[in-house]
């Protein structure tokens, strides 16, 4: 194979990195908040809260998959107060919608960083869960990336998986699609 | 003299945020309207009359490009400055805008202080 032909690449340290800035940037322009960032990690399961509010986004181009946003009720209705300036008793209508925008923020942002290294990528409409004793499933393969923050003493997660697409031209063999998972864990 | 500006993006809170950063920026606004995707706006657009659009680019239905393309291909609406607030930072995506005719272009996350000096130079 020559070097043109070689999938590009994209390790969990860059895709930690990409995932900090967004947040913590997004988190300090709109919300004026600074948000103390814990060391990621890689787990094989997807992203499930037993309780609280998860955002979840598609991200589709040579590499897709997918990113979520989670945090507890309590920590939702913080971020929703501060995002627009109002006070939240409950979680309604007006707090999913706010953790969905913030989920779409951070994630566009990543995206926009992905793009630099893996070409264009497209980026789903959020879709906001809050639930209690819920579980998530995915059909994709890959590990995913996990970076946890910590504000006023609870964890707010984001969670991104991502995998070479089946349709892109640069992955040629099984083994090749190996070497690209296998980078995601190192 | 005010100013009356239509809104569009499919998150009501950042149509609420958008609209509180206007005022933070010391734009006169007048009458805000809002749409939550390209076809409210363009029908929001048959009753209202604005001297400013602010849009988003990813929404449902209609995006935020396709809408300004609808925008500059008629004439009762093409000299509306449109100016995109969107995640969107691609470089395709912001010379798509540009080639359309976009005014501005601010990516989210945002600052009250960029919106103003985006909307320096043509409010």
């Amino acid at each position: 194979m020559t070097a043109k032909d070689e999938p590009e690449m994209i390790t969990h340290d860059e895709i930690t990195e990409m995932i900090r800035n967004a947040t913590q940037s997004v988190f300090s322009m709109m919300l004026g908040i600074d948000l103390e960032s814990c060391d990621s990690f890689v787990e094989e399961d997807p992203p499930g809260p037993s309780e609280g509010v998860l955002a979840l986004i598609g991200l589709a181009g040579t590499w897709a998959g997918s990113g979520t946003f989670s945090c507890s009720a309590e920590m939702a209705r913080k971020i929703s107060s501060a995002l627009l300036m109002a006070e939240y008793e409950s979680i309604n209508d007006e707090v999913l919608d706010a953790i969905g925008e913030v989920t779409n923020m951070v994630l566009g942002n990543v995206k926009t960083s992905l793009e630099e290294k893996l070409g264009p990528m497209g980026l789903s409409i959020p879709t906001v869960v809050y639930g209690r004793n819920f579980t998530t499933r995915s059909m994709a393969k890959a590990s995913w990336s996990v970076v946890p923050f910590k504000l006023g003493g609870e964890t707010i997660k984001v969670h991104l998986c991502l995998a070479p697409s089946r349709e892109t031209p640069k992955i040629k063999s099984a083994g090749e699609h190996g070497r690209a998972f296998l980078t995601l864990m190192q | 003299m005010s100013l009356d500006v239509l809104i569009v993006d499919d998150s009501a809170a950042i149509r609420k945020i958008l609209q509180r950063v206007l005022i933070q920026a010391d734009v006169p606004l007048g009458r805000v309207y809002e749409a939550g995707d390209g076809e409210e706006a363009l029908n929001c657009l048959k009753d209202a009359s604005v001297g400013l659009i602010l849009s988003d680019i990813n929404m449902p239905k209609m995006d935020g490009l396709q809408l300004l393309g609808a925008l500059k291909n008629q004439e009762s609406t093409k000299s509306i400055p449109v100016i995109m607030v969107t995640t969107e930072g691609g470089s395709t995506k912001v010379m798509e805008a540009v080639n359309l005719g976009a005014a501005g272009y601010v990516r989210k996350p945002f600052t009250a202080e960029q919106i103003k000096e985006k909307l320096a130079g043509i409010v």
